[in-house]
């Protein structure tokens, strides 16, 4: 039955590792700012100023049109958008509709049948940011609206696919893949607010379809997808046709609300921005295409052939460009196919599980671990002791194995010289036994003389009084 | 004193104080309603400051008039309409830079039609401004302000803005020179759009030198227009005179429509032009017929968009008590914008419309090509076209205001221009009775030094730029 829903995505990502705005050179870095504190005659549109647009701003686009395998058009123009809000201080917003920058991409997902399929991308297009309204308490009580225009002329990315999902849990794996790729490319940080916005468009078959917009949040977009089959699917049930219609998710009460629209369809009146001329980007794109990193598919591929890891090791460990880093640095350092096991099936849920990510961790004490499970000196249980405790309490792996006696085997050499030492002192096993506890001493100190003062003292002590008390 | 370059000398060996002071005396009693907003205080405090210590530059010294749509930092800038009243930019408008980086003065504002939108300056918020030449009469738009005053003697130089012929018909009307530069040549920022495909910042002089000399400073390369190009030279070759010079007479640029001594006078300007050494041919210019429809869907549907920022919410006017967003919006739009204003917004808005682009705005963009073609042929043949700026002679005020169609149409010489992107001049040759008429001088792209050239040489063979009116 989930065949019968469709689905298609409008994902609007900020370009926000960019230093300047789409049209002018105020800084991106307002995320924390007071309000309208980074804008300009350009960005707020007073009246006689001009766009300039950022070159860097159309390499990044041309580098995700690349990374989504699209088209990379031959030129690319700028067009108006027209409509009226209070967030828009133009009256139109600077977008692309005919000649976008980059048409007929696709991105492999796993589907829910387990299989990889190809979802494809309609277009990947260039726009500005609008600013924002800030609303004094909620939406519905306020009694005046502010706006916020720091926002205004972030450069973004709007990425369109075709109809070609079929439930919510494919809709999350493609924004997992693409805010993968995204992050692969050093374009995006996915942890500043409202740097991934989402628009759903969902029918079932042979009904009409309901668009759920500016859905921020991959969790939303599952829950705003779920409630939108629910609904739709009882209105068919009992024989009430579904109207085209824009819906808001209520992330609150996790149900879609009907927007009761002003006017029926919007007409936004394309045109084309005269302020900007044409762009010829073919001529850019082979250096662009130089500068690509490696992307998780075939980084991927790489590990599973570089490292000998199964595919499912491999894809949990390239769905993140910092955990892919981050298993290399170890497995430079330690056997590459424990160290996948160790850093995918239990690193990385130990880190979900606190909601932490990778950076957390360090490389170094992973090495150790994994090293030390290799030479058989911890148990699997020791080693999973270690990276809970360095989580939760800090520290360094070798202390915590000391502190909690993790050591699965004492060192043959330390064991052999403990043996050797009491077997030679048998006048200070006497005095011990006679209540001298400070006879021991002499022992350790033999012990420390033949090992060439490698041993721990306090380990080699806690071995003396063991194999003395045998006696 | 006629020319900069002697003022320029004159307030060296005098006080500019003293002649600023006398400039503004004029305009406080001046009956033209030239000015809108003077920035007398600043204009004063500079000049003082360079009887003091007198600065270089090309225009050092030289006070200068400013149309109301060019952004001036510290100085109102309304495009005479009420939904800017108060609206004082934070910045200087590229040319505004270039002009005070070469020493001049800024006396203040000038009174256009709402927007620039019209031939007559009588849209404005502030009344229409006369035509100093006869004062029952328009001095032309939309940039009426700035040719009015640099005609009556209260500005020696100004400059305008021309969308569809603002700087030229105003420039014919009052009897001085007006340049439209070629699209790109000025750089636009800080020019409050009315449609930014068309619109290029031009000088009003009482001589082409004095044009030539405006060009010098304000053209050139902005990066902050990315329409914007590099400039070339203006007055070294002025005075090399025509000889050789092949001119265009397009056939379309005379005969129904055209006042009679309109035509007469044109076509004597011709004969001196022949005279000095030039050679003319018919040319055809054979789109000229749609131009004014394309024109005015184009001009219309940019200034729908263009239009669209001014809701009273960061800047300008605010009226009554607010109530919810699109109530207030709406009231102050519908308070701020004049008639002319609104039937434009109205059109532009309906012809980009879903299933009207392509009928119109798309059509027009078609009609501009054919245009620009026309022109591009003729200049195969030709250096310059020649014809008249405007079909008649200033008209009454009042007498076209309620028939916008008419008043539509005295741009059709003048429109095309625009749509194509060439330069263009206006120079006075000759009367009408008592009223100015101007030969409009057509170059190629980025050929403003062969059109002033041509320009100059007719203006030293013939009186009519000496000629100033007697205004009280």
């Amino acid at each position: 039955m989930e065949n019968d829903v469709i689905i298609g995505l409008e994902i609007h990502v900020q370009l926000n590792r960019l230093q300047s705005k789409m049209f002018c050179g105020c800084s991106t870095a307002y995320h924390s700012s007071e309000p309208n504190t980074h804008t300009c005659p350009v960005c707020l549109g007073l009246p006689g100023s001009l766009p300039v647009l950022n070159k860097k701003a159309v390499e990044y686009g041309i580098k995700v049109g690349l990374a989504l395998n699209c088209q990379i058009e031959e030129e690319t123009l700028f067009y108006r958008k027209n409509y009226y809000y209070p967030d828009l201080p133009k009256g139109f917003q600077i977008s692309q509709y005919d000649y976008p920058l980059a048409t007929k991409g696709r991105i492999m997902i796993r589907g829910d049948d387990g299989a990889e399929r190809n979802i494809r991308i309609n277009r990947a297009h260039m726009e500005e940011d609008p600013g924002r309204l800030v609303h004094a308490g909620t939406i519905d009580k306020a009694k005046y609206t502010m706006v916020d225009y720091n926002r205004c002329g972030m450069p973004l990315l709007e990425v369109v696919t075709e109809p070609d999902l079929h439930s919510p849990k494919e809709a999350r794996a493609f924004l997992d893949k693409l805010k993968s790729i995204l992050e692969y490319l050093d374009v995006f940080d996915g942890s500043l607010e409202g740097s991934m916005r989402v628009d759903a468009n969902i029918s079932l078959k042979g009904g009409d379809r309901s668009e759920v917009k500016n859905i921020s949040g991959f969790k939303g977009v599952e829950k705003a997808l779920s409630y939108e089959i629910t609904r739709q699917k009882n209105l068919q049930r009992r024989n009430i046709k579904v109207v085209q219609e824009t819906r808001h998710f209520d992330e609150i009460r996790n149900i879609t609300v009907s927007i009761r629209s002003k006017v029926g369809a919007h007409d936004y009146r394309y045109f084309p921005e005269c302020d900007l001329v044409p762009l010829r980007i073919a001529s850019w794109v082979p250096a662009v295409k130089a500068q690509l990193p490696e992307l998780p598919d075939a980084k991927r591929e790489r590990f599973v052939k570089q490292y000998g890891m199964t595919d499912d090791h491999a894809k949990s460990l390239t769905s993140e460009i910092k955990v892919a880093n981050f298993y290399e640095a170890v497995a430079a350092k330690a056997p590459p196919k424990l160290t996948a096991v160790w850093v995918a099936d239990v690193l990385k849920g130990e880190l979900n599980y606190r909601d932490q990510g990778i950076d957390r961790f360090s490389p170094e004490h992973m090495v150790e671990i994994v090293n030390m499970l290799s030479a058989d000196k911890i148990t699997e249980d020791g080693a999973v002791e270690i990276i809970r405790t360095l989580l939760d309490k800090g520290g360094s792996p070798q202390e915590i194995v000391k502190d909690r006696g993790l050591g699965k085997a004492e060192d043959e050499a330390v064991v052999k010289a403990v043996k050797e030492a009491v077997a030679e002192a048998p006048a200070a096993v006497a005095d011990y036994k006679a209540g001298g506890q400070k006879a021991l001493n002499y022992i350790v100190g033999l012990v420390m003389k033949k090992t060439r003062g490698k041993a721990d003292p306090g380990e080699v002590h806690r071995l003396v009084k063991a194999e003395v008390d045998k006696l | 004193m006629n020319m900069l370059s002697q003022l320029k000398d004159h307030l060296l060996a005098n006080s500019s104080e003293e002649y600023l002071s006398k400039l503004f005396e004029k305009v406080e009693n001046s009956r033209l309603n030239a000015f809108t907003t003077l920035a007398k205080e600043s204009a004063l405090a500079r000049a003082r400051e360079f009887d003091r210590k007198p600065w270089g530059g090309l225009m050092a010294g030289v006070p200068i008039a400013i149309k109301e749509c060019i952004s001036t930092r510290g100085i109102e800038s309304n495009c005479s309409s009420r939904i800017l009243k108060g609206y004082v930019p934070p910045y200087d408008a590229h040319v505004i830079e270039r002009l005070k980086a070469e020493g001049a003065v800024i006396m203040g504002k000038t009174n256009m039609d709402e927007f620039a939108m019209g031939t007559s300056t009588e849209t404005s918020c502030f009344g229409p401004t006369r035509n100093p030449w006869d004062l029952n009469c328009v001095p032309g738009g939309s940039s009426g302000g700035s040719a009015a005053c640099v005609a009556g003697g209260e500005a020696p130089c100004a400059l305008g803005s021309d969308t569809g012929g603002s700087v030229r018909c105003p420039a014919s009307f009052c009897g001085i020179v007006g340049l439209k530069p070629t699209y790109g040549l000025v750089s636009r920022f800080g020019l409050i759009a009315y449609a930014n495909s068309l619109e290029q910042i031009g000088p009003l002089t009482t001589n082409v030198e004095d044009t030539a000399l405006l060009m010098e400073v304000i053209a050139g390369h902005d990066w902050r227009d990315s329409t914007s190009a590099e400039k070339g030279s203006y007055l070294p070759g002025i005075k090399d005179g025509v000889k050789g010079l092949k001119i265009g007479i397009p056939k379309e640029y005379f005969g129904e429509g055209v006042d009679p001594q309109v035509e007469k006078s044109v076509w004597d300007a011709i004969s001196t032009l022949e005279g000095l050494g030039a050679s003319w041919r018919e040319v055809s210019l054979p789109h000229t017929k749609y131009a004014l429809a394309a024109y005015y869907v184009i001009a219309m549907s940019e200034a729908s968009s263009n239009l669209a920022r001014f809701d009273g919410l960061r800047y300008g006017l605010r009226v009554g008590e607010d109530k919810d967003w699109h109530t207030t919006f709406s009231e102050i739009r519908s308070q701020g914008f004049g008639p002319e204003v609104k039937r434009r917004i109205l059109l532009g808005t309906y012809a980009l419309s879903a299933g009207y682009y392509g009928r119109y705005y798309l059509k027009a963009l078609k009609v501009r090509t054919l245009i620009k073609d026309d022109f591009l042929k003729a200049f195969k043949d030709v250096d310059i076209v020649a014809g008249p700026t405007m079909p008649i002679p200033a008209f009454r005020i009042g007498e076209r205001i309620n028939d916008p169609l008419s008043l539509y149409l005295a741009d059709v010489f003048t429109v095309p221009i625009n749509l194509a992107g060439v330069p263009a001049i206006s120079v006075p040759c000759g009367f009408a009775d008592r009223l100015p008429i101007g030969l409009q001088l057509i170059g190629k792209h980025f050929d403003e030094a062969t059109v002033l050239r041509a320009a100059h040489a007719f203006e030293e063979a013939t009186p009519f730029h000496e000629k100033r009116p007697e205004v009280v």
